[in-house]
């Protein structure tokens, strides 16, 4: 079924009888060409182009609870190509192109709003990392505009711009990011991969690999054996949990990462502001909740929520950098689980395994990364090679010393 | 989270600086033929799978002794804390 304004309107005059459950729930069946494991927004992702840009067929989505129940569910909704490093770069403006043509593609409402997004500095120094930063973009063909206080104030002039400790002396801002409505990506390439033929298996976890020889043959899962010609696994924040059945061991760490909702407000914020001091983000939803989140809690952790000493960093960051937060009540907070890298940087490749591959060590980039890590993960499932824009994504960077670093600080995921 | 120090008793997580998997502790022979390998195994890749583990914590804030703390990072719940010298041992 089309969705269109038109069809809108035909429902509500006949009482909305005639929409239909948007994807199919098929059994599954013995034997794939392809199977994703994991039902996010990366792994329906890679079905979507898979099905529609590689022309894959006989695909499956396995996915052990409901599909958009992870991460996809649990973000800040955040997309921007603002980083520094070729490597990163040019990835994420791949990305920020799929999202501009996400809701065409998709046939389906995601709401991506190009809102912008303003990275706040406070001192000389950090002007000159961010001129530099907003230089490599626009080498990688992105968009960024150096603002001066004047700039920051006529965009935001609620803003802490009395801070005597770190004034806000302007911010990098880009035009093009925004916001998307998250859990929609996950319904809209579901739907889309579905209409395609891909069978998404919900309720269905994967319990073991048919490894034999060096070959992956298929996987064991709750809902029985399923064989497959290659296997992709895209499991964020379960990385190391599922490839430790295929006896491997990876350069991540799971650590938990918090965000807020305040209740429903009046338009305030237009956009996304992130603080340059501290750890402290927010832009408002659509619904008026501000949405803000700060650093991940810093340990080991699979449990979905985190702990408070994290949640008063936040708030301190945020009642520092727009004082008028603290007559928001907190509606809603949770936490989700990070696949953080060694090198703060994700990993898109083979492994040593022939037929199973990689997609994972997303940090807290996930979300703004989802169209293209689906389109670059398919390009390698479908052509057997990397997609130009995630070349460096390379498993064995960390023993040949190619590490993408944006932050310089070394193996220590919980710095990153 | 409240962290049982073997010597001032419960201290809030907040007053610790975190590093990781104890495994940590064992850094290999640089000496090995097979160091370079075995460095790329100790430096950057880890266990990491749900339930127990042991990690270590730096008491920061305190009297900047090393902790190994036995947690279940599926819950939090804290289960063991050591004195990173006892189990270490004394220096050769």
């Amino acid at each position: 079924m089309r969705y269109s304004a038109l069809k809108i309107f035909k429902e509500a005059i006949t009482g909305h009888k005639g929409w239909t459950p948007v994807w199919r729930s098929p059994e599954p069946k013995s034997a794939y060409d392809i199977i994703i494991i994991g039902g996010g927004g990366h792994g329906l992702a890679t079905a979507h182009y898979l099905a529609s840009k590689f022309d894959g067929k006989n695909i499956a989505v396995l996915e052990k609870g409901w599909i958009g129940g992870g991460n996809i569910g649990r973000n800040t909704t955040i997309i921007r190509s603002n980083y520094m490093l070729h490597e990163n770069e040019a990835f994420y403006e791949h990305s920020l192109k799929l999202w501009e043509g996400l809701e065409q593609d998709l046939n389906y409402n995601a709401m991506v709003s190009q809102r912008g997004i303003i990275n706040l500095f406070h001192s000389d120094p950090q002007r000159d990392a961010y001129v530099r930063r907003g230089n490599a973009m626009i080498l990688n063909g992105a968009d960024a505009v150096l603002l001066d206080q004047d700039g920051v104030k006529k965009q935001y002039p609620f803003l802490n711009f009395d801070n005597s400790r770190f004034p806000i002396l302007g911010g990098l801002w880009q035009p093009r990011g925004g916001t998307v409505r998250h859990d929609a990506v996950a319904w809209g390439y579901a739907r889309a991969a579905d209409s395609k033929g891909v069978d998404i298996l919900q309720n269905c976890e994967v319990t073991g690999f048919d490894i034999r020889d060096g070959r992956c043959y298929g996987v064991q899962t709750t809902r029985g054996n399923i064989s497959a010609k290659k296997v992709g696994v895209a499991v964020a924040g379960n990385s190391s949990r599922v490839m430790a059945m295929a006896g491997m061991r990876l350069p991540i760490e799971s650590h938990v990462l918090q965000a807020f909702v305040s209740e429903g407000l009046k338009p305030v914020i237009p956009g996304v502001i992130t603080y340059g001091a501290g750890h402290f983000y927010v832009s408002q939803s659509d619904k008026g909740g501000l949405v803000f989140g700060g650093d991940i809690d810093g340990y080991n952790s699979y449990a979905q929520r985190g702990n408070l000493p994290v949640v008063e960093d936040v708030c301190e960051g945020g009642m520092s950098l727009m004082p008028m937060i603290g007559k928001a009540r907190l509606l809603r907070m949770w936490g989700g689980i990070m696949d953080m890298s060694m090198d703060g940087s994700p990993i898109i490749d083979k492994t040593d395994i022939e037929g199973l591959y990689f997609n994972g060590g997303w940090c807290y980039g996930g979300f703004k990364a989802t169209p293209a890590s689906g389109h670059s993960f398919a390009h390698l499932l479908a052509t057997g090679s990397p997609h130009e824009t995630a070349k460096a994504y390379r498993m064995d960077r960390f023993s040949r010393g190619l590490m993408i670093d944006e932050k310089g600080q070394g193996a220590q995921p919980n710095l990153h | 989270m409240i962290i049982n120090h073997p010597l001032l008793g419960p201290r809030d997580a907040s007053e610790f600086a975190y590093l990781g998997d104890a495994a940590l502790m064992r850094r290999p022979d640089p000496k090995s033929e097979t160091a370079a390998d075995d460095f790329y195994r100790y430096q950057y890749l880890r266990e990491n799978t749900p339930g127990e583990h042991r990690e270590l914590w730096f008491h920061e804030q305190g009297d900047r002794s090393w902790l190994i703390v036995t947690r279940n990072i599926s819950t939090h719940e804290i289960t063991k804390v050591e004195l990173a010298t006892d189990v270490a041992g004394p220096a050769s």
